[in-house]
Parts: structure tokens; sequence; C-alpha cells
């Protein structure tokens, strides 16, 4: 339910908010028999942040010990590797290699392993020299060690927020999009540029703006504070160059840049961190590219002779503290989700699942649950079968077999599918996100206007 | 097992010089040969096309190759299924497309109306798409940015400037007004959802922001060598397109590359006749009077040169096409291998990296075929 009027009765829950997040929150309530609304002021799902980031499946290796992230990675990560599996979510578990470029941060590392033993993960283990060559051959002169931490992987996530808002919808869950909550009046009666919205229970899942949602409802705990991190994503033909995600040995300044694969077949190298004052300010800086392009030519030096396919920048919702934000007003019937900075891909079953505790706990009697509509999610990863290579799924549909993005072989039929789907695509973008449509080297040199085409067909 | 088809020359891609050389193969009795293109439409090239079937090629569109499945034997999709192909010899001839915004790394947003010139081409002409109202167009090489001019302004749009760092003034035969920025760099693109503008910086430093609601990214080809590359195809350094000898052979036996794919934009007749020339290399491979050479000297190109082709030293005459990375005013051309002099000459003009500068190669007759590479360079 995308447009036309909002209902007048009033709401079990509105989540505010259909990022990743969101999302799962709206996903999680949907087990229930109550009437959930996930709203976003943007016409499709995951535009904000959630489409705009590195896309690890952390372990939660290095969150601070005892913080709610760490607790919440950790178990989100369990939760979403398993549903992943289910719902077609593409992983791949590639494991990461900490590197140690000077002594100082070799020294760091067996401290790192032992920060990560106190955050339950115990298979983290330093590595020397040669074995860190042997295992990525292609890595830069100077590497001295690193800290080998195998269960990190990488994650479509795309595809996350798609299978989560997809079997929302499938469960029940209206998805009021184009629908920016403006004011919240007593009574949690929510005025948004469709009208006027009525919730009994309400969560705040807004990402950048959640302080601000936070305000109307008279709060002051946090401010969010964007941290903008750039990417650069190389073409498929560097994906051979990088075998494991290769994390930069945290300092003081912050995570670092890294260079990974992802599960779309190519290598992102990223992000910077900045803070910004604007919430809007997702845009690439020269300066930004080329920091980055300096500290990739150091990591895998032969990443810059391949092709750049997109740049982008996500900003990450950082507050005053270094850890979420999630608070519960049992008196207001209201739950802040705030703060969810770097880490909530990873971590967004953990956290819906605690948001839902909260709602019970001030008050919200879900009633019993059932099972969800099973969801199973078009494939993008490229380490999975895909139909333009699938003899029989070709024979039983010649759409199929009809390549229209050369560059990353997504065929007529998966965007027939992706179009006519239960959380249909605003934009060729959103199209891109659910096929990879235009995701590749060409950026739409070739198929650009034939994948505009087959969209505006579809409208 | 997948069962394979056998045809003696299977060309992939239907460009002009994959249909330039389909058609002369199929003339002079190459025995079955076929081009495979992945575009179901062939828009510009129909007619040479036409002379290609004419001739006796098959062409079959919207057929992808996928990948080799072993020597010479390629993977395919259509919409009829997945099928294996066996050549005696494969021409590559998969073209060149134009560097898009992100890998020109152009900072800013990204929105809508942010077009390559294909992009453009295909909107314009085979979807009738609505492509704004006021552009800029940006480009280093006048025909291809000459080319987005015309197509913008016979789709209507108002063409508001063509910003190209270098220092040509006008791209040629074009009628209205139409500012040209030289010396001028694209520092930022600018609006959410759809483009609102492009930051310029002049050559004297001074800042401006084009307002408009398109931009097209013209010129700097780079090979389109996928296809190439995952079947262990060597490629030149300079072009990043396959390294061939003057006979358009590749470093894979019975593998020859042509047309765009060897170094970036070419004119569609050129292409077609350079395709052409493809055709007495591949008979003469096809009837084993010509075992496939080695590796052969490699001729490479130095700084401030960008390329020069073929790249490889090996039978078959012909000339070398030098490229130029900066404008360089009537510059002396020097050929060299292990510092013995080979060529040297002066050119009575600029050369500008939009053109490139054809050189006799009497010289590959003194290589020594043992020795080291041969470098192409200025003084
Ligand atoms: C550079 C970068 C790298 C990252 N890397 C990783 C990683 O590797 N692994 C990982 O797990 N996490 C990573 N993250 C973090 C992760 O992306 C975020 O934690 C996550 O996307 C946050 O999701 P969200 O739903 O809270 O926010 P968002 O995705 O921003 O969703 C919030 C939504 O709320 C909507 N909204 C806001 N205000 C209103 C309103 N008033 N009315 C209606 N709708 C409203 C917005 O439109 C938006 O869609 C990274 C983040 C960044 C920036």
């Amino acid at each position: 339910m995308t447009g036309g009027p909002l209902p007048a009765e009033p709401y079990d829950v509105v989540v505010v908010g259909a990022g990743v997040v969101g999302s799962a929150i709206a996903r999680e309530l949907a087990r229930y028999p109550l009437r959930t609304a996930l709203v976003d002021a943007a016409d499709d799902v995951g535009e904000g942040t959630s489409k705009a980031n590195t896309a690890i499946l952390h372990t939660g290796f290095d969150a601070v010990p005892g913080s709610l992230e760490a607790r919440l990675v950790r178990e989100g990560q369990r939760l979403l590797t398993r549903y992943a599996a289910e719902a077609g979510i593409p992983v791949e578990p590639l494991g990461a290699l900490l590197v140690a470029w000077d002594e100082e941060q070799l020294a760091a590392l067996p401290g790192l392993a032992r920060k990560a033993r106190e955050n339950g993960y115990r298979d983290a283990r330093p590595i020397g020299a040669a074995e860190l060559r042997a295992r990525e051959p292609h890595l830069g002169p100077g590497a001295l060690g690193a800290l080998d931490v195998p269960g990190e992987g990488v994650i479509c996530p795309w595809t996350t927020v798609l299978a989560y808002a997809t079997q929302a919808v499938r469960a029940g869950v209206d998805l009021l999009l184009g629908c920016e909550v403006r004011d919240v009046r007593p009574g949690h009666e929510l005025v948004t540029t469709r009208g006027v919205l009525r919730a009994r229970y309400l969560v705040n899942a807004a990402g950048l703006y959640a302080d601000e949602l936070d305000r109307l409802l008279g709060h002051r705990d946090f401010n969010v504070r964007p941290r903008r991190g750039q990417l650069i994503v190389f073409d498929a033909f560097a994906r051979d160059l990088v075998r494991h995600i290769l994390l930069p040995v945290p300092t003081a300044l912050g995570k670092g840049v890294l260079v990974s694969p992802t599960v779309h077949g190519k290598v992102l190298l990223g992000p910077t961190a900045e803070d910004v004052d604007d919430r809007t300010a997702t845009g690439s800086t020269a300066e930004g590219l080329a920091f980055l392009r300096e500290k990739g030519r150091r990591i895998v030096p032969a990443l810059l002779d391949e092709e750049v396919t997109a740049v982008y920048a996500g900003l990450r919702a950082a507050t005053e503290e270094d850890d979420y934000r999630i608070a519960c007003h049992p008196g207001q019937r209201y739950v802040t989700v705030g703060g969810i900075r770097s880490t909530g891909l990873t971590a967004s079953m953990a956290i819906a699942a605690h948001v839902v505790d909260l709602l019970a706990g001030a008050g919200l009697e879900p009633g019993p649950a059932r099972e969800l509509p099973a969801v199973r999610m078009p494939n993008l990863g490229e380490a999975f079968p895909r139909p333009y290579a699938d003899a029989r799924a070709i024979a039983a549909d010649p759409a199929y077999g009809e390549i229209v993005c050369f560059c990353e072989r997504v065929t007529r039929g998966e965007i027939r599918d992706a179009l006519a789907s239960a959380v249909p695509p605003a934009s060729p973008a959103g199209l891109r996100r659910r096929t990879r449509a235009g995701a590749g080297r060409c950026q739409g040199y070739y198929c650009g206007a034939a994948v505009r085409a087959l969209f505006e067909e579809a409208r | 097992m997948t069962p394979v088809r056998t045809v003696d020359v299977l060309v992939v891609g239907a460009g002009p010089a994959g249909l330039g050389a389909a058609a002369r193969l199929a003339a002079l009795g190459a025995g079955t040969v076929e081009v495979l293109e992945r575009e179901r439409d062939l828009g510009a090239v129909r007619r040479w096309a036409v002379a290609a079937r004419r001739a006796g090629a098959v062409l079959r569109t919207g057929v992808t190759v996928t990948g080799w499945a072993g020597p010479l034997t390629l993977d395919t999709t259509s919409p009829a299924g997945r099928e294996r192909v066996a050549a005696r010899a494969v021409v590559l001839a998969t073209g060149a497309r134009e560097r898009p915004r992100a890998a020109r790394l152009v900072p800013g947003t990204r929105p809508a109306g942010v077009l390559t010139g294909g992009e453009l081409r295909r909107a314009v002409r085979r979807h009738r798409q609505d492509v704004g109202t006021r552009a800029v167009v940006v480009g280093t090489e006048p025909d291809a940015a000459r080319r987005a001019v015309r197509t913008l302004r016979r789709a209507g749009v108002e063409v508001a400037a063509l910003v190209t760092r270098e220092r040509w003034r006008a791209p040629g035969a074009l009628t209205g007004r139409l500012p040209v920025l030289d010396g001028t760099a694209v520092t930022g693109l600018l609006g959410r959802g759809r483009l609102s503008g492009v930051r310029v910086r002049r050559g004297d430093g001074r800042e401006a922001t084009l307002a408009c609601d398109t931009v097209v990214f013209t010129g700097e080809w780079v090979p389109e060598h996928e296809l190439a590359r995952s079947g262990g195809v060597a490629l030149a350094p300079g072009t990043r397109g396959p390294a061939v000898d003057g006979a358009f052979r590749t470093s894979v036996a019975g593998v020859f590359a042509v047309g765009a794919l060897l170094h970036g934009g070419a004119s569609t007749v050129g292409a077609v006749v350079r395709g052409r020339a493809v055709a007495a290399p591949v008979l003469a491979y096809l009837s084993g009077r010509a075992p496939w050479p080695g590796a052969g000297v490699p001729v490479v190109a130095d700084a401030p040169l960008r390329w020069v082709v073929p790249n490889r030293l090996g039978a078959g005459g012909g000339r070398f096409l030098v490229r130029a990375a900066r404008p360089l005013v009537r510059p002396v051309v020097v050929v060299s291998q292990d510092g013995v002099l080979l060529l040297r000459r002066r050119v009575w003009r600029a050369l500008v990296p939009s053109r490139s500068l054809p050189l006799p190669a009497g010289w590959a007759a003194r290589v020594d075929p043992g020795g080291g590479p041969v470098r192409v360079r200025v003084w």
C-alpha cells in the first residue's frame, strides 16, 4: 500500500523509517496479530543509510565490550546469517584480515584478539607476514602481519532490506511510502505529508532523523552528528585481487579504510569518516576520492588499474555516545531506536527482537506469534547461480535468456519480476538495487535506456 | 553434457568491425562464418549487417557470449537457451564504450540526468525518451562531443555548453550558438533526484556552476575487453585492449581482435575497413599456412604517448597508430629498440589526444626478434 489515502482507524504499531532497522522491526511485528504500519518519507524502502554502506556482516569482535551494540551485533550476525540462507540473501563468509602496516599496528593485534574474546568471539588469532602474503598475494609491500578474523563476511545490503519489507508486507503490514512524519500530536497522531496517521504504539527508526522525531515527542536525549563515508566500487575484474575483507587496524582516528569483495562480484574501497553538518550530504568529494585512492594504492596496488564502476557515500547516524541509543518510554508507548551507526545492517534482526521486547514491556500485548510466510528473494550474488546461466530457467521462461544489462548479466525476466514484486521499485535506481541492472562497469552506456524503458512501461 | 555446435569462424560483436570482418571472410570462402551480437536491435550498422548476410555470414542477434568453455569454445545465452559454440578461429570485435562519470571520478551527488554519449543516443533514437531540457556536454574528442550535441538538439534539448579539458575551441561543423569552455575541468555534479548543475574549473582557476538538468560524458573510450580478458588474452598496457600484431593476432592461438576493442573509438567506416583486413590473416591461419606466432617483441609507447597499435611485432604489414596522452606541438616521434634508432620523424602539426598518428612500418623488418621491447617516444 504505497499510495492512496491513509486509514482512519489507529494502527497498533507505527514504525517510522523503512531502512534496514525499521523494516526488520516491522517484520518482527508481523509475526503477531497486530495492525502494523511501516512508514517512510522516501518513495522506496532502504533509501537512507541502508542503501549506502560497506555491507560487512560483522562478528562484533571489535565492539566496545559490554555495550548494547556489542550484544546486538553478536546476536544479529547469528540471526541474519540463518535468515539469509532461508530468504536467499547472498552472503559470502570470506573472513577478515586486519592488516598491520607498521610496528605499532602489529603490537596492537594481541590486544584486539583479547578484546574479541571479551566480546565472546574466540576465533581471532594473529598471523605472520608469510602466511598473510600467501593468503593475499596482491597485498602491497610492507605488510607485517595480520589478525585473522574468520567469522566476518559480506552480505547484500539491498536484498536484506527488501527481504524484511517483502515478508512484512506479505504478512499484512501496511507499507506507507512517500509519507514523511512532520509532527506528532498527543495521542500519537502523526501528521504526515499524506495525512494523519494514528498509532497506539510508536517506534522511531528514523535513522539520521531519529533525534528530530524524538524531540517531537519531547525528548532531548541525543543529537545525530552525521559521519560521512565515501566509497569507491571497482569493476568485477578486481575481484580476483582480493580474497578476504582487508580491514585496517583501528586507531584513535577511527576504523580506517578497508578493501573488501562485495557479494555482487566487485571490490569496495572505503569508507572515509568525515563529520558533516548536513544530513543530506551524501555526495562524494575530490578530496575524499583522492584520499581513498592513496589508501587503496598502499593496500592492493593493482586495484587502481581497474575501472571504477561506482562512487557513493553514506551517512552514519553517529551521536555523542559510543553506543546505540535505544530507549523505551513506556508512559508514552514509544520506543526510540537511535544512533544505529556503523553496524546496523548486521544487528538489524537483533535490534528488532529487542524493540519488540521493549514494546511488550511498555504494555503492548502482541498476542500469539505465528510463522511468517516464507520469502525467497531473487539472487543478486555472484557466488550463487543466476538465471542467465540456468538452462532450465530459460527453457521454462525465455525472458530469463534475454540479457538486458550486459555487464551484470541481468535478464528481462528478472527485471519484469522485480517490477511486479510485492515491494516494487520507484525509480531505475530502485530497480538496480533489486536486480543489479545498471550496476556494472558501463553504468548504462549499453543498457541504461533499455532498462529505463522497461521501468517506464511497468508504471 | 552441453552439446557443442561447430562453425569455422565465430565473430563476437556485430559492430562495424565485426560485420566488416564477417562479410569479407564469408566472401573469401572461409566456410561457416557466424556473428553473435548481444543487442537485439542493430541500430545504425544495419546496412553493414545486410552486406554481411548477403556475403553468406550468419548473423544472430540477442545472443550474449558469456564466457569460454575451452579453447576457441564459447558459451552463449539467448532466449533460445544456453548454447556452446566451438570455432576454428574466433574474431573478437566487442567494441568500446565511453567512460562513465563514476570512472572519471567526478565527485558530487548521484542524480538522474547523468549520461554517456552512447546512452544518450540509445535513449533518443531507439526509445524516444525525455532527456531533459538543458544539457552540458563533456568531452575531449570532437567527434564524440559533436555527435552528442547533435543528438541533444534533435531531441529539442538546449545545449548550454561544451566543456573540454583540451584546448580546442570548436568541435567542427556545428551550426548555432554553442559556448565551448576549453581548458576546463568538471569538478562536481549538483542536485538531488534530478541534476541541477555542473561545477567547472577554468584553466585560470576560476570556478563556475552551469545550470542544467542533463550532462553527457563523451569520448574516453574504454575497450569492452571482458571476453578477451576472461579468455586469457594478454592486454596492451597503453590501450587496455588485446595486444595484437599487424595481423590482428592476440596472445591466444586462433583468437583475433579488431576494431574499437583494440584502442577505443574509431570511425564507423574506418572500423569496417580494418575489420575487413582481418580476413586474410584468418584465412591464412585456417589453411594452416600461417602457424600462430610466439609472444613477439612488444611495442610500447612511453609517456607522453598513451598507446601504439599494433603492440606486438609479427607478420602482417600495415602501419602503426600512435596516440598522445596530452597535446604535443610538432613533436619528433622516435622508434627504437635497445637503444638502436629505427625511425625518427618530425610531425608537422600538433598531436592531440583525440586523433591517432599513423606511422609507417618499414622499420619493423630491422627489429631484432630476440631483443628487448620496441619503444615509441617523443623528443
Ligand atoms: C559508510 C557506512 C558503512 C557502513 N558499513 C556497515 C557495515 O559494513 N555493516 C553493517 O552492519 N552496518 C554498516 N553501516 C551501518 C548501517 O548502514 C546502518 O546502521 C543502517 O543502515 C541504519 O539503518 P536505519 O534503518 O537505522 O537507517 P536508514 O537506512 O537511514 O533509515 C531511516 C529511514 O527513516 C526515514 N525517515 C527519517 N525521518 C523520517 C520521517 N520524519 N518520516 C518518515 N520517514 C523518515 C528515512 O527516509 C530513512 O529511509 C555502515 C554505514 C555507513 C554510513
